[in-house]
């Protein structure tokens, strides 16, 4: 059992490592879960990688990384909603146009810069075995709020999931409430980025969630099953990190990734059929 | 009526107290596109309207129109006396299109529950009676079996079912439906029909579209004909004729039609089911 305890128990750096990633696990399940339901991966993915111009510059400037990963998400968010409004080009395409510009331009300035090759690899993969008391404290908070938005707007974010007309009619508004989607999940992001980083923070917002969308019933459940594939994947990736010397972030991310798949596997194995209904047959 | 908005005119008031929805000169379609215009009616409370005709005649454009997801185009709208998102815990609506039905963790019974999110807002109690009330939708839509069934494994028509529950668990006073038996079967669109009978019994509205004559004319006093435009407007058995019909539909295929047009005509007499001629006994009565 040592193998299982004994990391933790004699590494503080490992328990800091075990909380932060936890509470990251627990906001990315939840965003996550509405990431998947509204079908939102694609603007997810590039709000992950798009906040990076935002991050290297703020660093560049001697700014907090979060405030400029904060601003990176606006110009990211704001952009693709310009795009979106003012021509007939979808979304998706918006979407690819910004990421892939916002992705080189932070490439563009830590090109520029020639002391930046260590924060770089923190940025893209964060720095889980070195966070402070602050980071967790700040990661509780965030867990606590995107919670909090979560459960208070569970009906219109389920109305806007299953059908945005209905949201409307309903009496939700679809814009506002999207808007409060997109915060959560840029949210989530800017304050994760620390632990696992910009390149792998969105492993964790879909892996666990679209795991918990293959086996849950409910939404609820959903959310629960995020929350404990989110929180095994940081544990087991954390030790398989700490035994065989591997980068830690990396590691939680692959074992969300090959949970998923047994998931998936397991999934496709049991199928279930609903009964037919009074009055004969339906297609 | 607690919409009801203070018009000036004592006939006008009073007509909002038994005019569920009204339309004067009314054009409805897209920023840049209208899609029909001259449309004039007036919905009275306690009963059915169907608006009849082809794809992109215009019946969904209305029917968004109707339930403010639309702005109008020109002209005036009326629901429950007011602007129609002034109204919106009173109004249910069914869409034509379910796109993400198939991706979410939901049971078919936590689709119904959503019939209920307009009356409780957003942080509003959701009780039992509430619970009790999505049960009785499901077993009036004969799918009280599927209350606990994903709805991603349920055929297009059991999922169907499972809409119209949804739509029956508001108690809306107003339901403006698409295509609400599009993918039912025969036993299906018979308990669609009883059950929007004792909407209209309850002393709910309805407003439906659809390109099924011979349905909507045994539930409807009103129909309108459209093909981007109004080509009739009346009762169905002044306004369903070979005439109109071709001009709505830019064909009539003869043995349908044949069925379909007397049918209205003769309203409750020889020849129709025994439930149906109850039904409308039921139904007249009110």
């Amino acid at each position: 059992m040592d193998i299982f305890i004994a990391p933790f128990s004699n590494n503080q750096f490992m328990v800091n490592a075990l909380l932060a990633g936890v509470l990251v696990a627990i906001t990315c399940a939840i965003a996550g879960t509405f990431v998947i339901l509204r079908g939102m991966a694609f603007i997810g993915d590039a709000l992950a990688h798009g906040v990076l111009p935002g991050i290297a510059l703020a660093f560049l400037l001697g700014y907090p990384g979060m405030l400029g990963a904060a601003a990176g998400a606006v110009c990211m968010i704001g952009g693709v909603t310009l795009i979106t409004q003012r021509s007939r080009l979808s979304s998706d395409t918006a979407i690819g146009l910004l990421f892939i510009g916002m992705l080189s331009l932070g490439v563009v300035i830590v090109s520029r810069s020639s002391s930046f090759s260590g924060d770089l690899t923190a940025i893209l993969f964060g720095e889980i075995l070195g966070v402070g008391t602050e980071s967790i404290w700040l990661q509780l908070g965030a867990a606590a709020l995107i919670g909090i938005l979560a459960f208070v707007c569970s009906r219109p974010f389920l109305l806007l999931s299953f059908d945005p007309e209905q949201a409307q009619v309903a009496g939700f508004s679809v814009r506002l409430y999207h808007n409060i989607m997109l915060f959560m999940i840029a949210a989530t992001i800017i304050v994760s980025f620390q632990t696992v980083g910009t390149l792998l923070v969105f492993g964790l917002l879909i892996a666990p969630a679209g795991a918990g969308a293959l086996l849950a019933r409910r939404i609820r459940s959903m959310m629960a099953w995020a929350v404990i594939f989110g929180a095994v994947s940081v544990y087991a990736g954390l030790l398989l990190s700490y035994h065989f010397r591997l980068a830690a972030g990396a590691s939680i991310i692959l074992v969300a990734t090959i949970i998923f798949f047994i998931v998936f596997i397991f999934a496709n194995m049991r199928g279930c059929r609903p009964p037919a209904l009074n009055g004969g047959r339906h297609g | 009526m607690a919409n009801a908005i203070r018009t000036g005119s004592g006939v006008q008031e009073s007509q909002s107290d038994t005019i569920a929805a009204q339309a004067y000169d009314l054009s409805v379609g897209y920023p840049n596109d209208t899609v029909a215009s001259g449309i004039n009616f007036a919905l009275p409370i306690g009963q059915a309207m169907a608006l009849i005709g082809t794809n992109g005649s215009g019946k969904s454009t209305i029917l968004k129109t109707m339930v403010g997801l639309l702005a109008p185009r020109s002209g005036k709208l009326t629901v429950f006396g007011g602007r129609p998102t002034a109204s919106a815990s009173r109004i249910a609506y069914l869409g034509q299109f379910h796109n993400a039905g198939f991706i979410l963790p939901l049971r078919a019974v936590d689709v119904v529950s959503m019939g209920r999110f307009p009356l409780h807002g957003l942080t509003g109690k959701m009780d039992s009676r509430d619970f009790d009330i999505c049960m009785e939708a499901l077993r009036t839509m004969g799918a009280e079996k599927l209350a606990d069934i994903p709805l991603r494994s349920l055929s297009g028509g059991q999922q169907q079912r499972v809409y119209l529950a949804q739509v029956l668990a508001h108690r809306a006073d107003l339901l403006v439906m698409d295509e609400p038996t599009s993918g039912l079967d025969a036993g299906g669109r018979e308990l669609y029909l009883q059950a929007m009978n004792s909407e209209l019994r309850r002393g709910a509205s309805l407003l439906v579209a659809t390109h099924d004559i011979r349905e909507e004319a045994r539930l409807c006093q009103q129909v309108m004909l459209l093909a981007r435009r109004v080509v009739a407007f009346g009762p169905p058995e002044a306004v369903l004729n070979t005439e109109t019909l071709l001009e709505t539909f830019g064909i009539v295929i003869g043995g349908d039609t044949g069925a379909a047009v007397p049918e209205c005509r003769h309203s409750h007499t020889e020849g129709e089911p025994a439930a149906a001629v109850h039904k409308r006994k039921l139904f007249r009565i009110r």
